[in-house]
């Protein structure tokens, strides 16, 4: 796509008298607009002529037509490198937006179908005292639960991914070291329901406890651990070896080194894929439902009794399946959403503030 | 960032003898290195085979010698840094003045802060400001006396040459400072311990001859406190800023590295005793 004619090598098939010419004919620089336009026109009419009513087989029509378009055209009137160049390019396009289209769509359909209910009065009531087909009542216990449960995980997981990620990075040799690597990757892929049957045969049916918000951070402590454990891992093995050895030559202990300049170094990235393990967990459904149970009162004790919690709220409000029901699922939806993207927001702030402060930033 | 009252006035000429300061105390503090029988090893290579040599208190030491002979891996046996590596691995002796460096009650740690380091690329740390990576040393030992701190990071930095560069900018991040001015910042942060021994590793590879000759000029000064060894590719260098050379080679390409000849800089760069040092300064080397 870039103006690169004058730095294309000459073709060896060119005329040799006449002495190498850089310049190409070129397509005007309008022209991939213009086939975009063309090819979604004729996806969308052709398909709806076909009787193909889906407006995905019609899109997948469009890119098709596109990329074809494009090469064939480029081939015609530019070379064949500049084509295959197009074709890649277009190719690069046509993905991108295959990954956008659903991001956007399930945005758009949360926003528009959320918002309408999402307010102060939805956010600061429970569903305590109503019938299910009734209009109102609120969010309020469902996301209190979410945060604390949330919160407790992350008091649980963090601290020990980072400590096993520092074991890993700067300690760790031999079989013990590759055991838990092992285990942690073993760990990364334990489904969620998994994770909730342990902690309820564990601690609800083996030791005899309720259910309880606690119950459920445990099991989401154990899904989140796993993710804390690699990104740091990868942060940390990014700190140069030289900032180590900088900082031991000064006379300083290793412990103090590892605190004082191989965190702070990386503090930034590692807040970052803390924050995303938070968002992963924030959205988990299955161990909430088997150990937390589910609770329409506000029950701000995590660690008696059951509680709410977003997930499981948008999914006991849309099985009720009356209309008010399905609005409130909805906005709980958005809600949940929101919130972990708040708490990407505020992972990005900090990884902006401790970063390391070089002079081009 | 006022300095106390304690503070010394800007530094006297380097080479002046007498001082009153109490903490010119490290003056007579500079140590005399001994190296007898010094194998180093990389997991099962051996990087350096048997070297013996001595380093004289407050003077410079030059380590000169082809790509690969093992000047660096010599370097970083002298205040244990060698083991930072992985399968890094030492026999023999190191006496820094009657102790043995690798005797087995020594604590590495505290050799390190014996012997500062000065690497090759500069390598300032980058979360912290100009301030902070020359009260790194002191901090990060726990040494917290803030009010001589601002005294010693002025005096260190001054001692590098580099006071007057940033000394409106001390809260600014030393990952900002161009490439010789960190250098010098890291220079300024290895003698704000008051290490006895200073070991510089190709200290001026990456910078400009301005530079360059900042970062020499500085080595004449700070010799008259501590000891400096200096490993450089740079025989001019070489010959200017230091009293001793030592010229390293090896017989082959994985073959471990030799000394060849140790001997007075002045000596080496005219009449060595072996005819490969010759060869190798005048560049009729292989
Ligand atoms: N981290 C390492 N792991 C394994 N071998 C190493 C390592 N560092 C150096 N070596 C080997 O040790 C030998 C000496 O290396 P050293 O870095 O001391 O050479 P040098 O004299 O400093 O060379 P240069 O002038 O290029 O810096 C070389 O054969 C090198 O391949
Ligand atoms: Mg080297």
């Amino acid at each position: 796509m870039s103006d690169n004619a004058l730095t294309d090598r000459p073709q060896v098939t060119g005329p040799p008298s006449a002495g190498p010419s850089l310049a190409r004919r070129r397509l005007p620089r309008w022209t991939p607009a213009l086939v975009v336009l063309v090819s979604v026109g004729l996806g969308v009419g052709g398909g709806s002529l076909a009787g193909w009513e889906s407006r995905v087989q019609q899109g997948l029509i469009a890119a098709l037509l596109s990329v074809i378009v494009t090469y064939a055209l480029t081939s015609l009137v530019e070379d064949s490198r500049q084509a295959r160049d197009k074709v890649a390019t277009s190719v690069v396009w046509v993905c991108f937006a295959a990954a956008v289209v659903p991001l956007v769509s399930l945005a758009w359909t949360t926003v528009s179908r959320g918002a309408e209910l999402l307010d102060g009065y939805f956010l600061s009531h429970s569903m305590g005292g109503m019938t299910n087909i009734e209009e109102g009542g609120g969010v309020y216990h469902a996301f209190l639960g979410t945060v604390e449960q949330v919160g407790l995980a992350t008091l649980m997981a963090a601290p020990v991914g980072l400590l096993t990620a520092v074991y890993l990075v700067e300690y760790g040799r031999g079989r013990l070291a590759q055991a838990v690597t092992f285990f942690v990757d073993v760990m990364t892929g334990i489904p969620s329901i998994v994770a909730g049957l342990f902690v309820l045969a564990f601690w609800n049916l083996g030791l005899g406890f309720g259910p309880s918000g606690f119950a459920g951070s445990m099991a989401l402590a154990i899904l989140m651990m796993p993710v804390v454990v690699r990104s740091t891992e990868e942060m940390l093995k990014l700190v140069p070896n030289e900032l180590r050895e900088a900082s031991l030559a000064l006379g300083v202990p290793k412990w103090r080194t590892v605190l004082k300049v191989v965190l702070p170094t990386s503090m930034g990235g590692i807040a970052t894929g803390v924050m995303l393990a938070v968002a992963r967990i924030a959205g988990e459904t299955a161990p909430v439902m088997l150990l937390v149970f589910g609770n329409p009162l506000i029950n701000p004790n995590p660690f008696s009794g059951a509680q709410e919690s977003l997930p499981l709220y948008v999914w006991n409000q849309y099985k009720l399946g009356n209309a008010a029901s399905i609005d409130r699922a909805w906005a709980g939806a958005l809600t949940l959403i929101a919130f972990v993207m708040l708490l990407n927001l505020l992972a990005r702030g900090i990884a902006r503030w401790k970063a390391p402060k070089g002079a081009g930033r | 960032m006022s300095p106390g009252p304690a503070a010394p006035t800007p530094r006297a000429p380097a080479h002046a003898p007498s001082r009153t300061h109490p903490e010119k105390a490290t003056d007579t503090m500079a140590k005399r290195i001994d190296v007898s029988g010094l194998t180093a090893f990389y997991g099962g290579h051996r990087a350096i085979d048997d070297i013996s040599m001595s380093v004289e208190p407050r003077s410079v030491t030059a380590f000169i010698g082809p790509s690969g002979c093992g000047k660096s891996t010599l370097l970083r046996t002298l205040n244990r840094m060698h083991e930072v590596t992985p399968g890094g691995r030492v026999e023999g002796k190191v006496m820094l003045d009657h102790e043995d460096l690798y005797g087995t009650s020594v604590d590495p740690v505290a050799v390190r802060r014996t012997i500062g380091m000065v690497f090759q690329r500069p390598n300032p740390f980058p979360t912290m400001s100009i301030y902070d990576n020359v009260a790194a040393g002191l901090r990060l030992n726990g040494d917290f006396r803030k009010k001589e701190l601002d005294g010693i990071v002025e005096k260190s930095l001054k001692g590098a040459n580099l006071w007057n560069e940033v000394k409106d900018r001390l809260g600014k991040p030393g990952s900002g400072l161009s490439g010789g001015q960190q250098q010098r910042l890291c220079i300024a942060r290895a003698i704000a311990v008051q290490p006895q021994v200073l070991l510089m590793d190709e200290p001026c590879s990456a910078l400009d001859p301005i530079s360059t000759l900042a970062i020499e000029d500085l080595i004449g000064e700070l010799k008259s406190r501590f000891t400096i060894v200096i490993v450089t590719h740079n025989m001019q260098q070489a010959a200017r800023v230091s009293d001793r050379t030592a010229f390293f080679n090896l017989s082959a390409v994985g073959r471990p590295g030799k000394l060849i000849e140790i001997d007075d800089t002045e000596r080496i760069f005219s009449n060595p005793s072996v005819q490969a040092t010759e060869d190798y300064i005048s560049g009729r080397f292989g």
